[in-house]
């Protein structure tokens, strides 16, 4: 008996404790107040989980990050609020994979009554969505925006046959940052490695490692971020101008593989298997050297022992190339109303006032969360041209905008991810000794294999 | 035979019985009444999605247009190198690592079933308690483990057995040696708990006879462990041969299909279908069903050649 009453106490106790594990397990994500909550989506049922209702006065939103665009999202709800009183913003912190995968679940079941009203996208993956599910999102071309203040390239992405999707968010221009002390030792500076070519990277790389033993760049082998920025750099892409795969006889495409295996073999790149080696390769004083999108100067500034001993510039560019620049676009997001949204005016609205147009609000976001601005106005505030303490005192968020509007067009592709894949499977058999032509040839072949249907 | 004894049981009081259900009746009542919700809910979860799975395999497109195609989603498999690899892939894990973990297991379990073994309590938990962590945090641990500058590196450097760091996951064959020792360390001590359960149901006597009649522990072994063992043995192979083949976190997590392709298996490339790439819910569908053609053929081969019966 005793034993009896024992089990069904401690399995009471087990029932009770995993109940409240499922209330709070992801409640305690940080909450800024005033008229904004962050909520999560256990915590309420599922009412607050979907759109608003007609009429309302709040919008839910999908985003990932309590420091960055949560923390934006949430200022510029009480932005609005000031003149709109009554209104609020609902976040729901949801990781940017779930957004995805919860999106393609929703679409794909054909019911949209459980997404938000406003989600946040990555730049990369949004083209593949609107060709998945184009019923999935709501035509902002009758929203009061001017959409010239964005710059071309970052449009481009949420754009589909001339009709705008999505309101541009946190910019992906690509910044080079290096480390002056490791430079120096060396006997350079960073002024060495501005406006240069990927030939003169892979001099100097050479040298480094030979006299500190240090890298000057290191690099996700999985996601190939670096050789996407390369060619990106030169104004082109894995696909042609009608969306074809282009890999095998690319001629620029080739130019970057053919570099970026060198750097490789040289010693100049280190390569690494998954984003945690790659943080662990900056914060660990191995790499003496980044190039990513400027993004990256939040992991960077992680390191407090590390504060005053970086400085960014602009990318190597490509040799040989007629329409190579030292300028390229990695990561950036855009705000996306859904189909769901019963309040698009509102919506719309509050948008267009915040994250459209208001130079304000962009200069108020920046000191907290680092969200550089993709809109080009918000550049030439006093606030972007302050001095950074941990870049060595550079105005690095003036100097990331400027680069920002140098960024060539190319041609952007729903199978995105998957030319990353094969081109990223064709240069590790390229350093594991795979014939080049084979190698491209292959990934070509299975680009078009996914893309046939 | 038990249905033989109820029935009779049931005729004889059929007979004192007059009105309303027979006890037989009744029983068989009860019997569907605990049988429906099982039933019900195995029905409505597990083979209302199979069969809707197999509805969608046959339509074509992407996202929410989709239109009906027949069977060229399994064509396509035809064509789909990295299909195939990840096919390659699967059985080699399941070749090479399914005997490892289940020897090793009726090993440990023969061991740990010793009487005369002290602390046997702790010892069957050591080897049990990976089965507690999840498999997405031990695929970390593991990665972590086995990273350039990780655990295993530091310390083989410090033997110097190694000058620098060896890049395990970035080779395509340490990374799936990594692989396969990470599944051997979570999975062994899950089969062993069969064995042990299977090894208590032996009577002591039959050893001790063997004992008397002067067979050794080898010869105990074969002759009286594995015959005996036999339905468990078969049962674990099944459940590691269908788990394997639906192998996807440590694919996921420790190598992340790469490099090049070479570890990914083929629930990692199903998933990279749906939610990864473009989506394309009906040929991932296709690929998922190919899948449950394989672990059935191998289960039912399997019980086919465990079946001693004539």
């Amino acid at each position: 008996m005793k034993k009896k009453l024992l089990a069904v106490l401690l399995t009471g106790i087990m029932v009770m404790s995993l109940v409240a594990c499922g209330n709070s397990s992801s409640g305690d994500a940080p909450s800024d107040g005033g008229a904004a909550t962050t909520e999560t989506p256990s915590s309420d049922g599922g009412s607050s989980e979907g759109g608003s209702s007609e009429g309302g006065n709040t919008l839910t939103v999908w985003t990932w990050d309590p420091n960055f665009n949560i923390k934006s999202m949430n200022m510029a709800g009480e932005a609005y609020a000031k003149d709109h009183p009554g209104f609020s913003v609902n976040v729901i912190e949801t990781s940017s994979d779930d957004c995805q995968t919860k999106l393609t679940t929703c679409a794909n079941a054909g019911d949209y009554s459980t997404m938000p009203d406003i989600v946040l996208m990555q730049d990369n993956s949004y083209q593949k969505f609107l060709l998945s599910y184009p019923d999935a999102f709501t035509d902002l071309s009758s929203m009061d925006i001017n959409w010239d203040d964005f710059g071309g390239l970052k449009q481009a992405y949420s754009m589909k046959d001339g009709v705008h999707y999505g309101v541009p968010f946190d910019n992906g221009g690509c910044i080079a940052c290096y480390r002056t002390d490791v430079l120096e030792e060396a006997g350079y500076t960073v002024a060495d490695l501005t406006d240069i070519t990927w030939s003169k990277f892979m001099e100097i790389g050479k040298d480094v490692h030979a006299k500190t033993g240090k890298y000057l760049l290191t690099s996700e082998a999985t996601g190939g971020d670096t050789i996407m920025m390369m060619i990106q750099s030169c104004g082109a892409n894995w696909v042609d101008d009608e969306g074809k795969a282009y890999i095998a006889g690319n001629e620029i495409g080739e130019k970057c593989v053919d570099l970026y295996v060198d750097l490789i073999k040289n010693d100049v790149v280190k390569l690494v298997n998954n984003w945690d080696e790659y943080i662990s390769t900056i914060t660990g004083g191995e790499a003496a050297g980044v190039i990513n999108g400027n993004w990256i100067t939040a992991t960077l500034m992680g390191t407090e022992d590390q504060k005053g001993l970086w400085e960014i510039t602009n990318l190597p560019k490509v040799d040989g190339v007629a329409s190579a620049t030292n300028y390229a676009n990695n990561g950036g997001s855009s705000w996306y109303i859904t189909s769901n949204c019963q309040n698009v005016e509102l919506a719309m609205d509050f948008l267009a006032k915040t994250f459209g147009s208001s130079t304000e609000f962009y200069d108020a976001i920046l000191p907290e969360t680092g969200a550089v601005a993709c809109y080009l106005p918000a550049g030439e505030s006093t606030v972007y041209n302050e001095p950074n303490a941990f870049f060595n005192d550079q105005p690095i968020f003036a100097t990331i905008v400027e680069y920002s509007s140098h960024i060539p067009s190319f041609k952007s592709t729903p199978y995105h991810y998957e030319a990353r894949e094969a081109v990223n499977t064709a240069i590790v058999n390229i350093v594991n000794g795979t014939d080049k032509a084979a190698a491209l040839e292959e990934a070509q072949s299975t680009l078009e294999f996914k893309m046939s249907e | 035979m038990g249905i033989d004894i109820q029935e009779e049981k049931g005729a004889c009081i059929v007979d004192s019985k007059k009105k309303g259900m027979t006890l037989l009746a009744k029983q068989r009542a009860a019997g569907w009444a605990f049988l429906t919700p099982a039933a019900l809910m195995i029905a409505i979860m597990s083979f209302y999605p199979m069969v809707r799975a197999f509805m969608i395999s046959l339509q074509k497109g992407t996202g929410a247009n989709m239109q009906f195609t027949g069977f060229s989603n399994y064509q396509r498999i035809l064509a789909d190198k990295v299909f195939q690899q990840s096919i390659g892939n699967t059985f080699l894990y399941l070749i090479i690592q399914v005997p490892i973990m289940l020897v090793l297991a009726i090993l440990l379990a023969q061991l740990l079933n010793n009487k005369d073994l002290r602390f046997k309590g702790l010892f069957r938990t050591c080897v049990f308690l990976p089965c507690a962590t999840s498999l997405v945090s031990y695929a970390l641990i593991f990665r972590s483990l086995f990273a350039t500058d990780g655990l295993i590196n530091s310390v083989l450097m410090k033997l110097h057995i190694l000058d620098q760091g060896y890049n395990f996951l970035g080779n395509s064959l340490s990374a799936k040696v990594v692989i396969i020792i990470a599944l051997v360390w979570r999975w062994t001590g899950y089969n062993m708990v069969f064995y042990l359960a299977a090894l208590q149901n032996i009577e002591y006597s039959v050893y001790e006879a063997a004992k008397i009649d002067g067979a050794n522990g080898w010869k105990t072994f074969w002759g009286i462990t594995v015959p005996l063992l036999r339905p468990t043995i078969i049962m674990t192979f099944i459940m590691s041969i269908n788990g394997t083949l639906q192998l996807f976190d440590e694919s996921v997590n420790l190598t992340k299909g790469g490099p090049a392709n070479t570890t990914i298996t083929m629930s990692h490339y199903i998933y990279n279908t749906c939610f990864i790439n473009v989506p394309n819910f009906g040929y991932a569908s296709a690929m998922s069903f190919l899948v449950f053609i394989m672990v059935a053929i191998l289960a039912f081969i399997n019980l086919k050649v465990g079946d001693t019966r004539d």
